[in-house]
């Protein structure tokens, strides 16, 4: 009987023929991430009682939740990171402004296919959409990692899920990703693996496939699987760190099961307050008034989330009260927006531009939510005090939702202000 | 076997709404986390929380972010157990890891309100609530041993031999 990718490369990386859903591997990962909370995965690495780091290449830390420090406490966190890193010999360390974690171990050439990959962060799924094994552990765990590059993994069930017809713009996969959580719920792909397939995968270009991989842990999913493809292997030429083989599933691979859906039909989606999965197509939550708009993060804050929020807002102003923030992803995404005129198009359209990083995606800093205020956000989470105040309404969507909506200060439909315009 | 008093939640209660982003990347002891537990989702539970109490919910338990303090908050507040219907995963592992329990209950659990008292036999499987047993299933072996340890760091001090 054939293997599903979670089967397949979980096989290999235990050094095994095969292996049934369910059963329990231990594995070593071939590359682990971590950001600012390796500052307290340091501490709990001190009390295994173990001094080095045993295999210090394998490990990639980079600064993004908290940077810069706008308190002591993480001015201080990122200090301790910095003498750990140089003592324990990691030289896969990217200050803050390099850009996100989940932007950077790609550009980097860590996001390899047929890797396994391994972060403290729930968002670690995104090099799925590079063929990688990837999903989220704790900080116990990764401080585990250091002393020993070991850790169990079990064996997930594999839900398929084939997308026909292509995508027309301006929906985009994040359209796409919203529809299928609402669809099949916060828990839909609980403990499972998805394989993401069919033509429009296929056509997507490779940043809109992060999306979806990136976002596949707000159904439950352990991993998001995207067979690479030769858009896989041309992002990577010149980036990956050594040599990769790519992973696929067999042709007669078992199935949990299979589910269907068709981008060409699909319409702008809105994720409500408090939850992922209280999705709307956005003609449903039209006119709701909102305050701050927010573009960017590990999901929408890359180049051609840009350039779609910036061919909405060229020649034109923000709304009056309402703020808009704009991340790029990483320092490469923002070299490439200023030379293509983007950060120019945002700043004289009235907008905010922030350095690379998590920005207030987390509620840390730069631009939280007051009391009873509401945001339009590009992020991967609404829930409930998530950006500041309890009290604040939190709505996910599109960049070029996102962008129309800052125009008018009321939630829009991208469709009524997209012309295709200049691309 | 442990009794405790029920707090009861609904489902996909996120890790946001147990551990507040805003603390997540400040340096606090367990017990100073404790005193944010499920701050955004009930503000009154770190106020009253008893040692030995036990929190009952829907589906997908500890939702969202992968932040360990989620669980490490729970277990400082005093929490003996957390029976839920079903668990995230990342949380069910850093549940675990910080030797908190956590029982998959499908069986009986929407009977069970705030303020029930039930008592839980982790070694057989059994829920008791007012008279009635329901079980759940045992965890894998190899899980089971880091729980019985008190969490994945004495464990792994074991299993080096440094403990």
């Amino acid at each position: 009987m054939g293997m599903t990718f979670a089967q397949k490369i979980l096989a290999q990386k235990a050094g095994l023929d095969s292996v049934e859903v369910g059963q329990i591997v231990t594995v070593t990962p071939d590359f682990c991430m971590s950001h600012d909370n390796t500052a307290a995965i340091s501490k709990i690495f001190a009390k295994i009682g173990v001094e080095k780091v045993k295999d210090p290449d394998r490990f990639v830390i980079v600064l993004d939740h908290t940077v810069p420090a706008s308190t002591e406490k993480y001015a201080l966190g990122h200090k301790e990171i910095r003498q750990f890193v140089s003592e324990q010999g990691i030289s896969h360390f990217y200050d803050g402004g390099v850009g996100i974690c989940h932007q950077v171990l790609p550009e980097k050439g860590y996001a390899l296919p047929g890797t396994l990959i391994l972060g403290s962060d729930s968002h670690t799924t995104t090099y799925g959409a590079f063929g990688a094994f990837s999903a989220g552990i704790g900080r116990s765990e990764m401080a585990v990692l250091y002393a020993t590059s070991k850790i169990w993994l079990k064996t997930p069930e594999t839900i398929k899920i084939v997308v026909h017809g292509k995508l027309e713009e301006p929906v985009t996969s994040k359209d796409l990703i919203l529809k299928i959580i609402g669809d099949i719920g916060a828990d839909g792909a609980l403990y499972r693996s998805i394989e993401f397939s069919g033509e429009a995968i296929a056509e997507m270009s490779q940043a809109s496939r992060m999306v979806l991989s990136n976002m596949a842990i707000e159904c439950g999913a352990k991993n998001g699987y995207i067979a690479p493809d030769d858009k896989t292997f041309r992002f990577l030429e010149g980036r990956a760190v050594r040599e990769y083989h790519p992973v696929y599933p067999d042709p007669d691979a078992q199935y949990e099961q299979t589910l269907e859906f068709d981008a060409s039909k699909l319409g702008p989606q809105v994720a409500k307050p408090h939850t992922v999965d209280n999705v709307s197509p956005v003609e449903e939550v039209a006119g709701t008034k909102i305050d701050q708009v927010l573009l960017g993060t590990c999901t929408n804050g890359r180049l051609e989330d840009l350039r779609l929020a910036a061919r909405i807002v060229a020649g034109k102003k923000v709304a009056a009260g309402v703020r808009m923030l704009v991340l790029p992803a990483s320092q490469e995404v923002l070299l490439d927006a200023l030379s293509e005129g983007l950060i120019d198009t945002f700043v004289r359209a009235g907008a905010l531009v922030l350095n690379p990083g998590c920005g207030p995606c987390l509620g840390a800093h730069q631009g939280v939510l007051a009391p009873g205020e509401v945001c339009l956000s590009t992020a991967n989470r609404n829930f409930k005090g998530r950006m500041g105040s309890r009290e604040a309404e939190i709505y996910l969507a599109s960049p070029a939702t996102v962008a129309a909506s800052a125009l008018t200060g009321v939630i829009t439909d991208p469709r009524t202000v997209f012309d295709g315009g200049a691309k | 076997m442990n009794e405790g008093r029920v707090w009861r939640y609904g489902d996909d209660v996120n890790t946001d709404v147990i551990f507040p982003g805003k603390y997540t990347y400040q340096p606090l002891t367990p017990e100073e986390m404790a005193e944010h537990a499920l701050e955004d989702l009930d503000p009154d539970f770190a106020g009253s929380v008893k040692e030995g109490d036990v929190i009952v919910a829907g589906a997908n338990f500890g939702c969202g972010s992968s932040r360990e303090q989620a669980a490490t908050c729970l277990k400082a507040a005093g929490v003996a157990a957390v029976i839920a219907k079903s668990f995230s995963r990342i949380f069910f592992r850093n549940a675990i890891n910080n030797g908190l329990p956590v029982i998959e209950l499908r069986e009986g659990i929407d009977t069970i309100e705030k303020g029930d008292t039930v008592k839980v036999n982790f070694a057989k499987g059994i829920v008791i609530h007012k008279g009635n047993e329901y079980h759940f299933p045992a965890l894998p072996e190899e899980v089971l041993a880091i729980l019985n340890d008190g969490g994945l760091i004495p464990h792994v001090r074991k299993e080096l031999g440094k403990a």
